[in-house]
Order: structure tokens, then sequence, then C-alpha cells
């Protein structure tokens, strides 16, 4: 038994932290330390960045520009860029579409889309959540309809992250209203964003942020082309992406970031002229929350060598992490803008703002914004109820 | 990185799963508890056979020279059985003083004796007042010609009922709670002066509070250097602490199996309850605070045999203890809880767990006062 990394492995992690450290862009680095917006275009610089130095995409098979790393080191990785503070790679092109094309596409698909999707030339998003269809995704009700060389899409998505940057959206829609069971009317769609009848209104957010977009279809013409697998069987390859979780979801790296973060800026502010971190009910919280984290790590490590000992996927180990996970995520937003006590009501400045305290002010909109991660990507209590069947078979 | 078990320790684990089930069945074990002596004779000397009491002594004195990840998966299968015979007072705890901080010839009289199976030690260190403070010794050594006599009192000291020695702090100098001035005596229980008041824990096993009464002992008795021996109590206290949260890990599965079973058995409106999301919910909690705790069990053991660094041994046994205190609660109100009524009677084993657990929440040292220690010795 041995809780460490190996000399290779730490190696590994040395090298990595150390190229990112030479390579993230200040302004990016910045940006991201302050919570800031990040744009398509510096989304898509730092996806080049890495693109141009063959990290891009480490689990794809090597011929389409996988790394060829072990599973440890794939965790690192992704782990090391949480720590570092880089801007978020996108998951919806690199690790949805791009794992769903590779197990289910055609060669024609495969040819066409990954290279693009590898070099950042398409930025994806992702058509499943609609307003009637939320933990409950087989209910959905967006029709394509086939009408000679092409379907007809009709209907609504919702929780389209960032389909106001994105060029293509996959799609689950509906294609046999008629099936037996609801699961097997479903097909897994490719839909170009500049098509006729494609409209995007964006959802504000209460920290005033535009992430998310509503994504209506009139009447938008698919070349049959762009279905994946085949017509009938969407469900399968949605199935598939889902057992296709990666194994940072706890994000652990980002977490450390943000504990040390917070820590430093404890040791700034003051109460009673003491620095906050020393007063007690403040400090209890914070060291819970450290120890929950180390507690993750661990699991987070025991789940990962388990998988590499046997080599069988994760399963409902992933639920674990993302619960625990995103509840230090929260939980840390959360001490971060107490930290501040009154100074986090200013939101933003109603005069052009010269001297506005905008790194205090950017703390409760991201309270407000992590309040997110236990509903995203299966709530908290889906996770629970995977577990539930999954593991303990109730 | 590698969280498997290595062969020898697997091979342990298992003999003593295997006697468990088959000689330390739930039976077996509240006959154990309702006898005079609280402990059976024929289960320490199995432990002897098997091995387990020479896991962490040397080579030299016949032991196997294992530290506590040696030990983890065996003080898992001990948790699972509810086991009340005093191995973590005895080998955890007791003898861990002579093997760690003890001269040759102390070495030499008792180790062996312990890992035969033939003698039994306990720590006689807890005072009224003290709560978890370890350096709060009250109780005097004072020299004597060529003997040390030993006055004060100790409180629940456990294992002490069943022990033939025990090792003593008092004060050689200084004031309660300096971290100078606090020595170890290797004391006879049945010494001229010992007096015992002895009992039942919680958990059901035995302790007694201890009265030192003018009590002689030789030069030869001191465990160390005079007035130094805080340090060694930190030590031994963390290993013993680590032990306690593997231990913890076999109660906390016992407890969460037996009420998934329960869950999956029990019917109501026609029904297994556990078919009731309410229900599901609060079992996967369950379920993920001991994965949680297992994380951090895992992690005290490696950092009291591996971390050189006093402070940052501490620091992290200090975490680890927090998250398995916790985790300690959390699991033993809600067995009982997801029971109904049967979780309250004495009949199922799962009330004992709760009591042990509820136990390990506080030993050592409770959530509040690692958390306490734990920030203190923070780095950064």
């Amino acid at each position: 038994m041995d809780l460490n990394y190996s000399p290779e492995e730490l190696a590994f992690r040395d090298e990595v932290r150390g190229w990112l450290n030479a390579n993230l862009p200040a302004d990016l680095r910045r940006k991201v330390a302050e919570y800031e917006h990040l744009t398509r275009d510096d989304l898509l610089r730092w996806h080049r960045i890495l693109a141009k130095k063959g990290w891009i995409a480490p689990s794809w098979p090597k011929e389409w520009g996988g790394t060829d790393w072990n599973l440890v080191q794939r965790y690192i990785f992704e782990e090391e860029c949480g720590y570092a503070g880089t801007p978020p790679l996108i998951p919806f092109g690199l690790s949805m579409c791009a794992p769903v094309l590779l197990k289910f596409g055609s060669e024609a698909q495969k040819k066409r889309f990954l290279p693009r999707i590898y070099n950042g030339d398409d930025f994806w998003c992702q058509g499943y959540s609609e307003p009637g269809s939320g933990s409950d995704l087989a209910s959905l009700k967006t029709k394509a309809v086939r009408q000679g060389d092409h379907y007809v899409v009709n209907g609504q998505k919702i929780w389209t992250t960032l389909a106001h940057y994105a060029d293509w959206i996959f799609c689950l829609v509906r294609t046999d209203s008629g099936a037996a069971k609801r699961q097997e009317g479903i097909s897994f769609l490719l839909m170009d964003m500049k098509a006729p009848g494609i409209t995007v209104r964006p959802l504000i957010l209460m920290d005033g942020g535009h992430e998310v977009n509503e994504v209506f279809f009139d009447d938008v013409k698919v070349p049959l082309e762009n279905l994946v697998f085949e017509e009938g069987k969407g469900w399968t390859v949605a199935k598939y992406l889902l057992g296709h979780e990666r194994m940072n979801t706890g994000r652990i790296g980002a977490s450390k970031r943000e504990l040390a973060k917070l820590k430093e800026f404890a040791a700034e502010q003051t109460k009673g002229g003491r620095p906050l971190i020393e007063d007690v009910r403040f400090r209890d919280k914070l060291s819970r929350v450290e120890i929950e984290l180390t507690a993750l790590e661990i699991t987070n490590l025991r789940f990962l060598d388990q998988m590499r000992r046997t080599g069988q996927p994760p399963g409902a180990d992933v639920s674990m992490l993302k619960i625990k996970g995103t509840e230090i995520q929260q939980a840390l937003s959360e001490l971060m803008m107490q930290a501040v006590g009154p100074l986090a009501q200013p939101f933003r400045p109603s005069d052009g703002g010269d001297g506005f305290d905008s790194f205090a002010a950017g703390l409760a909109p991201r309270y407000c914004n992590m309040r997110k991660t236990t509903i995203y990507a299966g709530s908290n209590e889906i996770q629970r109820n995977i577990i539930s069947k999954m593991t303990l078979g109730l | 990185m590698n969280f498997d078990y290595n062969e020898e320790q697997q091979l342990l684990a298992d003999s003593i799963r295997r006697f468990i089930a088959k000689g330390y069945d739930f039976e077996a074990r509240k006959k154990i508890v309702a006898s005079k002596e609280g402990s059976s004779a024929q289960v320490w000397a199995t432990f002897a056979e098997i091995g387990l009491l020479g896991i962490p002594f040397a080579a030299e004195q016949g032991g196997f020279g294992g530290g506590a990840i040696d030990l983890m998966s065996a003080m898992e299968a001990i948790g699972e059985g509810l086991v009340v015979e005093p191995f973590l007072p005895a080998v955890g705890l007791g003898a861990q003083f002579v093997a760690r901080g003890g001269s040759e010839a102390q070495k030499k009289a008792i180790l062996p004796a312990v890992i035969e199976g033939k003698l039994k030690m306990a720590f006689a260190h807890t005072e009224d007042g003290a709560r978890y403070d370890l350096a709060h010794v009250a109780a005097g050594a004072k020299k004597a010609g060529k003997v040390w006599v030993i006055d004060g009192e100790k409180r629940v000291v456990l294992g002490a009922p069943l022990a033939d020695k025990l090792v003593v702090s008092a004060r050689t100098s200084g004031k309660p709670a300096d971290a100078k001035g606090i020595s170890l005596f290797l004391v006879d229980r049945a010494a001229a002066g010992v007096s015992l008041r002895p009992y039942l824990t919680l958990d059901e096993t035995r302790a007694a509070d201890v009265l030192f009464k003018g009590v002689e002992v030789g030069a030869d008795a001191l465990i160390g250097k005079e007035g130094e021996a805080l340090v060694l109590i930190e030590e031994v206290v963390d290993f013993a602490t680590a032990l306690t949260c593997a231990e913890s890990i076999g109660v906390m599965k016992q407890a969460n199996d037996a009420t998934l079973e329960y869950l999956k058995t029990r019917k109501q409106f026609g029904v297994p309850i556990g078919t009731f999301q309410a229900l599901q919910h609060r079992m996967v909690d369950m379920v993920i605070a001991a994965e949680q705790a297992r994380s951090m069990a895992f992690l005290a053991c490696a950092k009291v045999d591996g971390e050189t660094n006093p402070a940052e041994r501490k620091r992290l046994v200090s975490a680890a203890k927090v998250k398995i205190a916790d985790a300690c609660r959390h699991v033993s109100q809600e067995a009982i809880q997801l029971h109904g009524g049967m979780g309250m009677t004495e009949e199922l084993k799962v009330s004992h767990s709760f009591r042990r657990l509820t136990v390990i929440a506080q030993q050592f040292g409770d959530a509040e006062h690692h958390l306490e220690r734990f920030a203190a010795l923070d780095r950064s």
C-alpha cells in the first residue's frame, strides 16, 4: 500500500505543471483567477495552444491525435489544469461528440469532424435537455421527420451551454413517436448552427452571466448524412456518453487552488483587528472543507487505482465524486463570499466603474453561479438514485 | 500509488475474518460480554496463535516489524465483529510505549510475553479535567531515595481490569498542562497502593478508574527520559488513533450492511421499505460517508507509519479523526433511524455497532478537539 504517486508519475506531473506554468498566458490566468467572463476567443486561444502541444485530446486514439497516456497520467493532466487555473476545455466537442463519433460515427463523419474538433475550428454545443425533459431525458419531444434526403426538425432545447458561441450542435431528437418504448424512437443528429430556422435566445443567470440558452428549431433541414449510428438508436449513443464520464469529476485540482486562495484571502481580511483566518468560527468551516477535500482526493485515487487494476469502468463511483466534489466547490465559493462580509453586496458599478472593487464584487455572483454544480450533469439527487440502484441494488 | 493490501496483510486479515465468522458471532460475543472477565482467554490465545499480537513489534522481540498499515485490514475485521477483547489498549497502546521508548531490558522483559499472549498492558493517562489534552497530567511521581512514589487518579483506563502491567503517566516536574515534566512508569496492576474501580464501558469493553496511593516503583520502571514523555505519548496515541480509525471502517461496514439488508427485507405498505426514495438517499449518504472515512483511515495509518515530521503527522491524523468522528455519528444515527424500533433493541447487532461508533467518535479526541489541532498545525 502506498498513497503516493510513483517517481515516474511525479516526473510526469512536474512536466505538465512546468509546461502549464510556462505556457498559460498571463491574461487568461488572471481572468480565471478573478472569475471573469471568458470570451469565445479566450476559450479557443487556450484550446489551440494545447492542440499545438498535442495535449488537447489525451483520451482519443493515437491516430486521431491522442497522447497514449495511461489512466493516471490523464487524471494528473486534468487535475494539473485545474490547479494551474487554465480556462476550461469545453467538453462538448472534445469529450462528448468526439467519443460518440469514434464509437458510432461513419468514416466520413470521423474524417469530416474530428480534425476540426481537434484544431478548434468548430465550436460544439449539446442539445439534450428540453423544457419538459430535465432529469427525465427520455421524455424529449423535439421532432425530426424524414423528407427525402434530409430530416426536418421542429422543437426546442434548453440549458444549451455556450450555444451562442457554437458552430455545431449535437441533438437527441424523436424520429418515431409511435415506438413501443419511448427510448426507442430517439435519434442522434448533428446540426449546423447556421442552418435556417435555428434561433438562439439567451437565458441570463442570476449572477448576470450569459452561459446558457434556449435553442429553437423551426423547420430546420438536416441532411441524412448527419445522423449518427442508426435511426432510433440515439438512446444507445446517449447512454454510452453517460458511461464515458471522466475521472476528474471531483475537480480536486481546481478546488485545491480555490482553497489556497481562500486561505490567503482570509489571512488578509480582518475581524476585530485580527486576521479572519484566526477567527474560530470561520476557521472551523474552512478546516472542514479542507478535510473533505483531502478525503475526496484519496477516494478519487482509490477509485483510479481500482480501475487500473481491474480494467473496469468506474460506474456509480463517479456519482460519489460528483456529489462530494460539487458540495466542496459550493462550500468554497460560499466561504469566499463570507470572507468579505458586507463588501459582497456591490454588484456592478452604475457610473462607469472607477475605483469599483471588482474582485470583492465578483464573489457573490460566483457563489450564485456555483449553485448550478449540484444541478447540472445529472443533479445530485439523480446521482444518489444511480448509486442506490447500481451499487446498493435498491 | 497502490491501495492494495500485500499478501501477508491479506492472509492475516483472512485468518481473523475466518476466526470471527466461526468463533465470534453475535451470540458468542454476547456470552463473552456477560462473563465475569468480559474477555475470552481463548480468543486472546487465538490472536497470539495467528500472529496478530506480534504485528506491531520488532523482529528481535519475536514480532513482525509491522505498522498501522499492516494492521489495517485486521482492525477492520475486529470492528466488523465488534470484538471486545482489549487488543487496542494492550497492543496498540500500552505495549507500544515499551516498544518505542523502553530500555532494552524493559523490551526483553515485556514484549515477548505480550506477543505470546501471556501479558497484557494498559495505558493509565486520562485524568479529571484533562478532556483530550495529552499534556494535562496532575498525578505526581516523587523520588524517594532509590524509588519513585506515585500518587494520583486516572480515569477510564481502557483494559485496566484485564491488564497485568500499566504504563502510568505522572508529573515529575512543572504544573498540570505543562509540556515538560511528564514521565512514564511501568507499574504492576497488583502492586501495593494500586486500586481499581472497574466497569463496563458503553461499547461493552472493560475499563477502570485507577487510584495510585503511595505506589513505589524502582528506577528501572521509568520509560524513556525523565520529564520528556509527551512526545512519545503523542506518537503512541496517534498510532492508536489511526488503528481506531481503521477499526471504525469495519464497524461502519457492519452497520451499513445490516441497514441495507433491512431496507431490502422489511416490508411496509406491501413493498420493501428500500423502494422509498427518502430512505434510499439516506442510505446512499451513509455509504458515501463510509467511503470517505475509509480514505481517511488509509491516510492516518500511512502517516503514523511513514511521516517523519511529527507536526505533519499530527495534522493529518487529526484530519482523519475529524472526518471519521463525523462519519461514525452519521452512520450510527442513521442506521438506528432506518431500522426503526427494532434498531433500538439490544437484540440486533446494529444497536451494539451504534454504541461502539459512538465511543469511537470521541475516543482519543472528538471532532472538535481534532479540528482545533488540525487548524493550529496548518502550514500555510
